[in-house]
């Protein structure tokens, strides 16, 4: 799993390099963000546009990113390719995370 | 089986060419598939079935559903029919115009109380409580059509239908 972490102003840019986020990635994606995300920042951004494919065990270890942000930031994402914003609209898991469309005003793709 | 633990089968049922070639005839295709039951071979698998035939030509939206449906049904064969012990899931898909139909054995574990589970979807409470598993059973039941389920002579089949409209969406 490749993640990217960039710092942009207030922001924690973190780009998901790998096409997918499935049962054979999910822990090791959980893991490697736990780790990025104790940094501290006032907002994470989480680039998703890479990712073409998240099941179920994906969406949970996204979830698990987020409470491990705890209470005060809230895991923001960005860029949801068709079948993973499908995910997240059929649990309605897209109404709990901040979801951009693509990455917010002020940030550019991390390069 | 080859070293990265998926076998393929295919055969085209119809061994009629079309006879317009600018006119596409729904061919009946069916495909025989074996994988290990581990998270990697299913992954490897699944980019395998996707360029087959009998499911290449599939629409953007059709080919996310069907690949979702078939990684959360395999995957619960490998988390939970073989949570114990090592296995071999056996697939096998067959289209006929606009239907995939599925069917998924594997000796391992029945399910519990013999019956696939309803698949609810978990309650969405504070953050700090959201559900981090549970979403597999409901979104198989809500993308899937006529799921059925049989336990015999220590083998698990489960079949079901995807809907696929062919378009280009």
């Amino acid at each position: 799993m490749n993640l990217q972490t960039e710092h942009q102003g207030e922001v924690l840019l973190i780009t998901v390099q790998d096409d997918r986020i499935d049962a054979a990635s999910a822990i090791q994606f959980k893991e490697k963000m736990r780790e990025i995300v104790a940094e501290p920042s006032a907002r994470v951004v989480l680039d998703m546009s890479n990712v073409g494919f998240l099941d179920s065990s994906g969406l949970g270890a996204v979830v698990a990113v987020m409470k491990a942000l705890g209470p005060v930031r809230r895991l923001e994402l960005s860029g949801l390719t068709t079948t993973v914003e499908k995910v997240f609209r059929l649990t309605r898991m897209d109404t709990v995370f901040v979801i951009h469309k693509s990455l917010p005003e002020g940030i550019r793709r991390a390069g | 089986m080859p070293a990265d633990g998926v076998a393929f089968a295919m055969t085209a049922a119809d061994p009629f060419p079309d006879p317009d070639p600018g006119f596409r005839v729904p061919r009946d295709l069916s495909a025989d598939l074996v994988f290990a039951a581990t998270t990697g071979a299913v992954r490897e698998g699944l980019a395998r079935l996707l360029a087959l035939p009998i499911l290449a030509d599939l629409g953007a939206d059709d080919r996310g559903t069907t690949e979702l449906l078939l990684a959360e049904a395999l995957n619960n064969v490998v988390e939970h029919a073989y949570a114990n012990w090592p296995g071999e899931i056996r697939l096998r898909l067959s289209r006929k115009g606009g239907d995939i139909t599925v069917c998924i054995c594997d000796q391992g574990l029945p399910m519990p109380d013999n019956a696939p589970p309803r698949g609810t979807l978990p309650v969405i409470g504070a953050p700090e409580h959201l559900p981090e598993g549970g979403f597999g059973w409901f979104l198989i039941r809500n993308l899937a059509r006529d799921l059925a389920y049989r336990r015999q002579d220590g083998s698990n089949a489960l079949s079901f239908r995807i809907p696929v409209d062919n378009q280009d969406d």
